[in-house]
């Protein structure tokens, strides 16, 4: 599903995110991204996303190499990828329903189905009736939540989440690390950025640990064989 | 394919009500945008409509250039109807009239406010006079010529006037003002895409944080600039139909005077309003010029503005 090889990226201000990267995600695996801050988690999030182009290397998201793609055809490609952000990023003031239903909105989706999409989003976070609410009215648990819905009210095949659980107190960093699992268990594929490696640890899921913009362990080649595509 | 055109077409409405909601949201905003609009569109048409106005309320000269034909004022009534019935023959006069000394001299008592000083003349001082309008067709200076010569060739006849000179001027007049017009048309056009431009411009820095996460989802360019278009649209479209009733208000407060200046000139004429010509470009020229502003707004704007995770 996604593979990177040999990444760097290198920001404006001349802060290397990333060096020399290789990683290589498969569909309908759930894995954590670890590491200190500024280890290069957030980086490799937003080169999946295309927010960032690589300055080196190859990103290739969902069979795509990521720099074939022009600016025209960013929308499309991100309308596959679920994204949850510590911050949540909600419109804080458009009711919940209005949030959920923004991805299948731009993606021009029947008035009827976004009805019953949202819903069902809505359900699976156990938000059931609250489409009215304001996030503003909601806990800061509720409102991750309600990012968590929206990210996978498209039924994207890619879910990518930075620091999801930042805000959240342990029990509900429990809880919506449990409802990633749900999905991945459905076959998304998922990537969580986290530094909470005690969470990470108690799931027993593949973790890619990341410092200072490098890959530690035993991903420094996975394209064996492949000659990548540029 | 027909249900994704009803898709398309219920984004557009959804985009175009959103706008519209938003506008009405900030009433006094929306207010001041389209009086501005308003002003801007409504000083072309207002030249319009002078221009329009006083071609056709001098229409029954201006579009026309007379003969008047003064015969002596020792020529009888008698021989002047046969002189005038003699010339009604001719191809190149569409219309002839004669008007006696005495009628004459009665239109002067009433209209010239002398009717009292006239009560002491012991003899009529006006002549006789053919009021000569010559056929379309023979309108042009050469022709105009000939009719004089026919005419001064009389003997009973003491001078031809060509009304001509004024008509000329009068027509050259209006084509200046015409050509005013336009270039305050352009010059208020491209103040109105400015100003369009500029509110759409606030309106989305704005909307920023919203956008950011629209485009986070895979909302298209298109699709973030689609509702700043309807925006724009209906201001335009606003700005238009004020400007129309602003000018219906001032063709209704000028209705009085200017029947009572007409009726000076022993006229009839009422003012005229902007025809459905005139309205189609006002209005589509309105919508034009706010789609073309929020366009290149919105255009430049939102590309600068690119999510941040």
């Amino acid at each position: 599903m996604i593979i990177f090889d040999r990444v760097s990226k290198r920001y404006p201000n001349g802060r290397e995110g990333l060096s020399n990267a290789s990683l290589r995600i498969e569909a309908g695996e759930m894995v954590f991204l670890t590491g200190r801050s500024g280890a290069g988690k957030s980086t490799v999030l937003k080169l999946i996303s295309l927010l960032e182009r690589p300055t080196r290397g190859t990103v290739v998201v969902g069979g795509k190499n990521t720099g074939s793609l022009t600016t025209r055809h960013i929308p499309a490609f991100r309308r596959r990828i679920g994204i949850v952000f510590q911050d949540h990023k909600l419109l804080l003031e458009r009711p919940v329903f209005d949030n959920v239903a923004l991805p299948l909105v731009v993606a021009g989706t029947p008035l009827k189905e976004i009805d019953k999409r949202v819903r069902a989003a809505l359900d699976q976070v156990g938000l059931l009736g609250h489409e009215r609410a304001l996030p503003l009215e909601l806990s800061v648990g509720e409102q991750q939540r309600v990012g968590i819905a929206r990210a996978v009210v498209s039924k994207p095949p890619l879910l990518i989440a930075d620091e999801p659980t930042g805000n959240l107190d342990p029990d509900l960093a429990v809880e919506v690390m449990q409802l990633f699992k749900r999905f991945q268990e459905v076959g998304v594929t998922i990537v969580v950025a986290t530094h909470d490696l005690h969470l990470v640890r108690e799931l027993g899921l593949r973790e890619i640990v990341l410092d200072h913009g490098h890959v530690q362990g035993t991903e420094e080649d996975p394209l064996p064989g492949m000659v990548a595509t540029r | 394919m027909n249900f994704s055109l009803t898709a398309y077409g219920a984004r557009h409405v959804q985009a175009c009500l959103g706008a519209l909601g938003r506008l009405a949201r900030n009433p006094l905003g929306t207010l001041l945008t389209l009086i501005v609009i308003a002003l801007a569109l409504v000083l072309p048409l207002g030249l319009e409509l002078f221009v329009t106005n006083a071609r056709l309320a001098t229409g029954g000269f201006s579009n026309a250039v007379d003969l008047s034909v003064y015969l002596k004022s020792d020529v009888p009534l008698a021989k002047a109807e046969l002189l005038a019935k003699s010339a009604r023959g001719r191809a190149d006069i569409a219309h002839l009239e004669l008007i006696s000394a005495e009628a004459a001299l009665a239109e002067f008592r009433a209209y010239s406010g002398f009717g009292a000083a006239l009560g002491v003349l012991s003899a009529n001082p006006l002549p006789n006079v053919l009021h000569v309008h010559p056929a379309s067709e023979a309108q042009s200076p050469a022709s105009l010529e000939a009719l004089r010569h026919y005419f001064a060739a009389w003997p009973e006849v003491d001078v031809v006037q060509i009304d001509a000179q004024w008509v000329t001027r009068f027509n050259a007049i209006l084509g200046v003002l015409r050509r005013l017009l336009i270039i305050a048309a352009a010059i208020l056009g491209a103040g109105v895409i400015a100003v369009i431009g500029n509110t759409v411009r606030l309106e989305i820095l704005n909307r920023r944080g919203e956008i950011e996460v629209t485009k986070l989802v895979g909302g298209s360019n298109g699709f973030v600039r689609r509702p700043f278009l309807y925006a724009g649209i209906l201001y335009g479209l606003g700005g238009a139909l004020f400007a129309w009733a602003i000018a219906a208000g001032a063709i209704a407060v000028l209705a009085a005077p200017v029947a009572t200046l007409a009726g000076t000139y022993g006229s009839h004429y009422a003012l005229v309003g902007p025809t459905s010509r005139e309205l189609a470009i006002l209005i589509g020229g309105g919508i034009l010029l706010g789609w073309l502003g929020a366009w290149l707004s919105a255009t430049r704007h939102l590309r600068s503005i690119e999510p941040r995770a």
